[in-house]
């Protein structure tokens, strides 16, 4: 094997690619999480559907789509890949286990957490992507997808608001261990930069989660119209 | 004090363990917690039963040979500290203890509470130690080294090779034993001669041993008898992606 292929199936290299497509992720949801954050702006719409139009028709973000749902793809398998073998290593569980004195229960429920978003996401897509790529919005005015119209109607309904604050808590408490996890393992957690990575990770981990889920609730009790 | 005990037997690798209760009376209680076992077997043994096999050698804390997961933690319940530090006063009077083996599928059981854990020191073998040759023992001022630098080697070096970091992780990951290893000589004059292939190697032979991978959770560093930080680990990756990645 090669010194690529060497680095990728080895244990360090295959927490690099969850690092790494982890931070990939973490940055898109700024991007998905400030474009959405349009709609506080409460003018019935306008504003947030014009920038939805440009990521839907802008030759290069359609490209880093792909890219992301790429890095979504290798993010769940290699997860899942390593669960297996990480369950492996300890066969004989033991009988008194005392975790929660020695690490905290968020950073050892990694894909559980994962599994609730991956669940959140399947109807996340569906409710949007889905739509506004292939089943067709409803238009605006200038011939556009009028996603803000999908999006009161799909957050009119109780439980599915429920679901995504499901959904968006799973996924502050994923950020709160992966944001800095994914540091520690490109190496970066040293003692100068510690604080400032665990400081980021928190405001973080509360931050985009918090904006997101005020967008169902917001728009389920007519905060905004 | 007394104790009720829940120990875990198992007559070799191949066998089904179970816990085993036992009660003991009249502990001391200044009695370290593998003194109050040598009694326990000293009565099993006179009792016409088998003694309980445990790991021990040196009884004060530097060695590495002793392990035991006690009420659930890697050593027992005191920070910073091997079982053979760890006494009874810790524990309450009429406290039931469950006694296990350090649980790894790299660290088979030997028999009861003893494990096997020369997966470690094949790890070492693989380049955990200063292979050129280096001649005569010299001044050790001769060679400079920063004090910071000296000092984080030092504390790196000062990993007893117990296996704690393993029993206590929810994946059995050896990350915090091999990222004391390469950092202790990542930091110093003598080790960067193979700095590289040390690195390489020792985790190529830690991933073939069976150890599960690190996920951050730092369980491993609220046990280790020693304090070894989890800044090892960041180094230990630091230092195995710049030896896959670099073009020498």
């Amino acid at each position: 094997m090669n010194w690529f292929g060497k680095f990728l199936t080895s244990s360090i290299g295959r927490k690099f690619v969850m690092g790494l497509t982890g931070i990939a992720l973490v940055l898109f949801l700024i991007v998905h999480c400030g474009i959405n954050a349009l709609i506080f702006v409460n003018d019935g719409g306008v504003l947030f559907n014009e920038a939805a139009h440009f990521m839907g028709t802008n030759i290069i973000i359609r490209t880093m789509e792909i890219g992301l749902f790429v890095g979504i793809l290798l993010h769940i398998v290699q997860a899942y890949m390593l669960a297996v073998a990480n369950s492996k290593a300890r066969p004989g569980k033991y009988q008194v286990n005392s975790a929660n004195a020695n690490s905290r229960w968020y950073s050892r429920s990694m894909t559980l957490l994962g599994t609730l978003i991956l669940l959140f996401l399947i109807i996340h897509l569906k409710h949007f992507w889905v739509v506004s790529r292939f089943t067709g919005l409803e238009e605006t005015s200038y011939g556009a997808g009028n996603l803000y119209i999908e999006m009161q109607e799909v957050f009119a309904i109780g439980w599915v608001v429920i679901v995504y604050l499901i959904g968006v808590i799973s996924l502050a408490w994923h950020l709160l261990h992966g944001f800095q996890s994914a540091f520690q393992t490109f190496g970066w957690n040293t003692l100068k930069y510690r604080g400032l990575i665990k400081c980021a990770g928190k405001v973080y981990a509360i931050l985009i989660p918090l904006l997101f889920a005020l967008m169902p609730v917001a728009m389920y009790f007519e905060w905004i119209k | 004090m007394n104790f009720k005990l829940r120990i875990w037997r198992q007559a070799d690798s191949k066998s089904n363990g179970k816990l085993v209760e036992y009660s003991i009376s009249d502990v001391n209680p200044d009695m370290s917690f593998l003194e109050m076992m040598d009694v326990l077997n000293d009565r099993l043994v006179k009792e016409g039963q088998e003694p309980v096999a445990f790991d021990h050698d040196c009884r004060e804390g530097i060695c590495g040979m002793c392990s035991m997961y006690i009420n659930g933690r890697a050593h027992g319940p005191m920070k910073l500290s091997t079982t053979c530090q760890l006494y009874m006063r810790n524990f309450e009077d009429g406290e039931t203890i469950t006694i296990e083996p350090f649980r790894s599928a790299a660290f088979p059981v030997i028999k009861d509470l003893s494990v096997d854990r020369t997966a470690f020191d094949r790890i070492i073998a693989a380049g955990g130690y200063v292979g050129v040759s280096t001649g005569q023992a010299q001044d050790a001022n001769a060679i400079p080294i920063e004090k910071h630098h000296a000092d984080m080697a030092m504390d790196a070096a000062a990993c007893i090779g117990c296996g704690a970091c393993v029993a206590a992780c929810k994946n059995s990951s050896a990350m915090l034993f091999v990222s004391a290893k390469v950092s202790h000589l990542a930091l110093l004059p003598q080790g960067q001669a193979e700095r590289k292939t040390r690195v390489l190697n020792m985790v190529e032979q830690m991933d073939e041993e069976g150890f599960g991978s690190c996920t951050n959770t730092y369980a491993c560093e609220a046990e280790c008898p020693k304090g070894i930080s989890v800044t090892n680990i960041a180094r230990l990756n630091r230092e195995y992606i710049k030896a896959s990645f670099s073009g020498d």
